[in-house]
């Protein structure tokens, strides 16, 4: 196999004595879509956060192409190409839906111009042509705050996708999404990643979404992998189906 | 339809002075404060409020008496010069200040500007004390003018500054710098997530800010022909909030728009009362109660709407 892109090794983290990464390891290759389920708490977001640099762990490093990027700022790894898309949505709420899109797009190519206006005919554009892609393109003039939740994780998603990234992390994308909506925003994000060759890791709670989309699933328990594979394989296995697929 | 409204504001105060000779000083003044408030107006979209801008208001015209000291006498040099001394002040202290946010950002732009003050009230050697130092009358292009010329010209020229000045933040504000900016007040973790440096997003913005107040503070000089410590007075400080506040964080308009406002009323009523503090808070206890969005928000409620 070629060497991963993204790839953690012996993490360790800890809240007050409660172990939220536990001598975890993955790799995730490139062109993959690799789900991440497992119980609330268990520390799904935490690896989120470990890989984008938010939080250091207590030991262990995660590599970007082989180069270590434990220490490095959030910034710092999004400017390598890693993007993410929050449980929580993470937007400019008192901003119009279409600017949150063309920051983001500026954040890639023309941020320091400070006389030319953000607003051009082909960022508006691109940023469009995202919103469309995740079903909001009515929604562009207004304010985000004024979305309905479900809107609010599509805009945060797209936002994410607006940095042209080639290793996405998605956590939840489909939670609070309705339950129409969820299989064509799959859809759409699935024909996104191929399009654009975009490296792919989401947790979700959504075990249809994960058996039909996945190309590999990792089962988290209490800050660890407790098993691993295909998502049929996964599936059948009796402790996973017990401890994870029954819960969520 | 607001640009023919802004242009007729600007053509009736280009007016004003010829009908009423000693609104000329007053307006002058009100256009100087005008750029120190739009200074403050700009970071309070990073929902930033600095309680120490008179600072840079006061090096600037600090900077402007100890080049004419040291012999510079033009006049656009001396703007020029003065407003990047103004500008220098704000990298410095901007570099450490734009780490801090909330009441740490104004108590620490609040304590700077205070050590400034006391520097300069103190140094009687270098800057005067509270005597101050004389802004003497400048030349024009090479023509030595009379004060009162001076003063006509320094007006007309600052009102063409204004607009000039004016475009320009505006452009700055619609920018991806200036919506950066405004990303900061809403989510510091996305811009993170974006890739972008918000120190160096925020210290641009105070760098600007600071040159704002520094312009503001040599036009001041120069119409007052003297700059004293009090111009760094924490109390400056806060007349340039209140004056942001009053004008709206709407627009650009609003910082002239609110200074103007208030040094008309102030010269208005200093004539019947000498209860002016007692006017001034009255004023702001209903700006702030019933117009949020500022002087600024009664006129600019029809722009909106037509977005
Ligand atoms: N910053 C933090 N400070 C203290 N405890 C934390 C912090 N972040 C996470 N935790 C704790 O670590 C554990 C794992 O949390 P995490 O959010 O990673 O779980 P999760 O798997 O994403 O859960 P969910 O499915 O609810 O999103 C939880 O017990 C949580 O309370
Ligand atoms: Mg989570």
């Amino acid at each position: 196999m070629t060497r991963p892109i993204l790839e953690a090794k012996g993490l360790h983290v800890a809240f007050n004595g409660v172990k939220a990464a536990d001598d975890v390891c993955i790799a995730i290759h490139d062109g993959e879509f690799l789900a991440i389920i497992g119980p609330n708490g268990s520390g799904k977001t935490t690896l989120l956060n470990i890989c984008t640099g938010y939080i250091r762990p207590r030991s262990g490093s995660v590599l970007l192409d082989g180069h270590d990027i434990t220490r490095l700022s959030p910034r710092a790894i999004a400017r390598r190409g890693v993007a993410r898309a929050f449980q929580i949505p993470q937007l400019f709420s008192a901003q119009r839906v279409i600017d949150n899109m063309m920051l983001a797009l500026a954040a890639t190519d023309g941020l320091w111009s400070a006389v030319r206006p953000l607003e051009t005919a082909a960022r508006r554009d691109e940023a469009m042509a995202l919103l469309e892609l995740v079903g909001l393109a009515g929604d562009a003039d207004r304010i985000s705050s004024t979305l309905p939740e479900g809107h609010r994780k599509l805009l945060d998603i797209a936002v994410a996708l607006a940095l042209k990234p080639r290793l996405l992390l998605l956590d939840e994308p489909t939670s609070g999404v309705s339950a129409i909506e969820r299989f064509p925003l799959m859809e759409a994000l699935m024909s996104a990643l191929r399009q654009r060759r975009i490296t792919a890791l989401f947790v979700e709670h959504d075990m249809d979404v994960v058996a039909r989309y996945a190309s590999r699933v990792l089962v988290w328990n209490a800050g660890n992998i407790m098993a691993e594979g295909r998502p049929d394989e996964v599936f059948s296995n009796a402790q996973v189906r017990q401890r994870v697929v029954g819960v969520a | 339809m607001p640009t023919i409204l802004a242009a007729a504001a600007v053509l009736m105060l280009a007016v004003l002075p010829v009908a009423a000779p000693w609104l000329q000083f007053v307006l002058t003044l009100a256009i100087a404060k005008g750029f120190a408030a739009l200074g403050v107006a700009v970071l309070l979209r990073a929902g930033l409020i600095s309680i120490g801008h008179a600072m840079f208001f006061a090096a600037s015209a600090y900077g402007v008496a100890f080049l004419a000291r040291a012999g510079v006498n033009d006049l656009g040099l001396l703007l020029i010069l003065s407003v990047l001394a103004g500008a220098l002040v704000g990298a410095v202290a901007g570099s450490f200040l734009v780490r801090y946010r909330a009441i740490f950002f104004a108590m620490l732009n609040l304590a700077v500007s205070m050590v400034f003050y006391a520097l300069c009230a103190k140094l009687y050697g270098i800057t005067g004390g509270t005597d101050g130092m004389p802004v003497p009358v400048p030349t024009v292009f090479g023509v030595v003018l009379g004060e009162p010329a001076f003063k006509s010209v320094l007006f007309y020229l600052s009102l063409g500054l204004m607009v000039f000045v004016g475009v320009a933040v505006q452009r700055y504000l619609n920018s991806p710098l200036g919506h950066a900016l405004s990303a900061v007040h809403t989510n510091e973790i996305r811009l993170e997530y974006l890739g972008i440096p918000v120190w160096a997003v925020l210290l641009i913005a105070y760098v600007i800010s600071a040159a704002l107040a520094g312009l503001g503070g040599a036009i001041a000089g120069f119409a007052i022909g003297r700059v004293v410590p009090d111009f760094a007075f924490w109390t400056a400080s806060g007349h340039l909030v209140l004056i942001a506040v009053l004008g709206g964080i709407g627009g650009v308009p609003g910082a002239f728009i609110g200074a103007l406002f208030l040094e008309l009323l102030h010269s208005a009523a200093v004539t019947v009362t000498d209860s002016w503090n007692l006017i001034v808070g009255m004023t702001l206890i209903i700006v702030i109660m019933f117009m949020p969005q500022g002087v600024y928000g009664l006129f600019a409620r029809k722009e909106a709407s037509s977005l």
